[in-house]
């Protein structure tokens, strides 16, 4: 064709290009360093606050200690959301789609890379929670150590459903588009349609996101008590049960890029 | 070279364009002319695989924009003035454009150079005066060194110097090979700028001609746009009142 296309490069653009062009979107920008920050300060703060204050004994330590990732939970789910959002509302999606139009592959680029830094987040959070609260245990009660049962479990799996909600709320960012309502929907959703649902549907309960984090991953007791209801989800169940939610959000929000004008 | 073949799109029961069919030759500046509303921004997303057409195709270098193995090195889109993030620096935003279509980081920096943003690189652009956010829009524009480049009214905001300057520079590119399609809908710019026009209307081709063509129709180039897009002026005011 013409003399300024000829030195193309061979091959073309894969995965790996998208996943560099999101690392540097993500890491550019102030308000990514800041929610990650706070997720791992008011993690470690609250695991503080509760931690050795309501402690009676070494086995609920780890369960109190690990309280303040729900924080976390919610700050990388709009960490999550505004990955997407963001691009929609301030016009940058139509460069990234010109630059890759290929969006599916675009999708999966980000949610690689949001997902990996709210797994790093994650277990950051969850294992300065858990030596943060120990240290301010009463005199007599010592913090059981990695590795007791289910302890080391309950810390990386905790820390890991940062990632998955973080993934979910990429996910439901690119079927809503817009920041607010987006950021309705995962809070409303995660935080106070759980919590609410929970107290009064005792059969659904074990199924609500937060109620996985706090009784599942957490947990390093067993899933079903004496005299209780119904059981909570095993620790692995649940990680699988949150990975569901995100699988479920990012499919819808894959269906709408690939169909949806951008 | 862009090709558009009966491209047509529909929103609800109002057709934004139809039918379209035009060329934009390599070696040129072919302005794409048409009041505000007459779907000259509906075509450029169309070419740029943005939105889908619902019949018709476009195509470039004779390839669909969605088969482009390096979209950006093919090319280069200027659509809204400010298709970036307010918190993200100028430098960064290219930088992951660059990323995405492995083009070395290297050109970055002599793009923002090449629109003389190479002072306020590192800032914030959300703080970039509309002319500045136009310069970084065209910096994306030329990242990958495209054969085609497709600007959408890229002399707004800039001042008279800016609109000098984007005169110049198109008019290199399109010397250089380029096939450049600008849209706009002041008649005197384009007669500056464009070597051809394609003018339309109600999302209708109504001319495609050399602008030395359309100029002897009439007394004046305004006069012949005039009189073309006449018709579908008086339909929009009928429809307005």
């Amino acid at each position: 064709m013409t003399a300024c296309a000829i030195h193309q490069p061979p091959g073309r653009y894969r995965f790996r290009h998208l996943a560099r062009m999101e690392w540097i979107k993500l890491r550019s920008l102030r308000s990514t360093w800041l929610a990650l920050a706070l997720a791992v300060i008011a993690s470690a703060g609250i695991a503080i606050a509760t931690g050795g204050g309501n402690t009676t004994s070494g086995g609920t330590f780890v369960s109190y200690a690990l309280v303040g990732m729900l924080i976390g939970v919610l700050l990388t789910g709009v960490a999550g959301v505004l990955a997407m959002t963001s691009e929609y509302t301030s016009g940058t999606i139509s460069a990234t789609f010109a630059a890759a139009p290929h969006r599916l592959r675009v999708l999966a680029a980000k949610a690689a890379v949001v997902g990996a830094v709210a797994l790093i987040t994650g277990e950051a959070a969850a294992f300065l929670s858990f030596f943060a609260g120990g240290m301010t245990l009463h005199h007599g009660i010592s913090a059981p150590a990695l590795s007791q049962p289910g302890v080391l479990r309950a810390i990386v799996l905790t820390g890991a459903s940062l990632s998955l909600t973080a993934v979910f709320g990429l996910g439901l960012g690119a079927v809503i588009r817009h920041t607010a309502a987006a950021i309705t929907v995962v809070i409303g959703i995660v935080f106070v349609g759980g919590t609410f649902i929970g107290q009064t549907d005792l059969a659904i309960r074990p199924y609500l996101p937060l109620f996985i984090v706090s009784h599942s991953l957490g947990a390093t007791g067993p899933a079903c008590l004496p005299g209780m209801a119904s059981c909570w989800l095993s620790p692995w169940s649940g990680l699988g049960m949150l990975a569901g939610y995100a699988a479920i959000a990012m499919l819808l929000g894959g269906l709408i890029l690939a169909r949806r004008d951008a | 070279m862009i090709e558009v073949r009966g491209l047509t799109k529909r929103y609800g029961s109002t057709v934004a364009v139809d039918r379209l069919s035009f060329e934009v030759p390599p070696g040129a500046v072919t302005g794409f002319l048409g009041l505000n509303g007459s779907g000259k921004s509906t075509t450029m997303r169309m070419i740029l695989g943005l939105d889908a057409p619902d019949a018709g195709h476009a195509r470039i270098g004779g390839q669909a924009y969605r088969q482009l193995r390096w979209p950006l090195r093919e090319a280069g889109g200027l659509l809204e003035p400010r298709a970036f993030h307010p918190g993200r620096s100028a430098r960064a935003h290219l930088a992951a454009l660059a990323a995405g279509n492995a083009i070395r980081q290297s050109r970055v920096d002599e793009v923002l150079e090449l629109v003389g943003l190479e002072s306020v690189a590192r800032k914030r652009a959300g703080r970039f005066s509309l002319g500045m956010a136009q310069r970084l829009g065209i910096a994306a524009a030329l990242l990958g060194d495209p054969a085609v480049l497709l600007l959408d009214e890229p002399v707004n905001g800039l001042d008279p110097e800016g609109i000098r300057w984007i005169r110049g520079l198109l008019r290199s590119l399109a010397a250089e090979g380029r096939a450049v399609l600008v849209s706009s809908h002041l008649i005197s710019e384009m007669a500056l700028m464009a070597d051809r026009l394609v003018v339309i209307g109600k999302g209708r081709l109504l001319a495609a001609a050399t602008v030395a063509e359309l100029s002897r129709r009439a007394p004046s180039l305004e006069e012949a746009f005039l009189q073309i897009t006449g018709d579908s002026a008086q339909y929009q005011a009928r429809n307005m009142s």
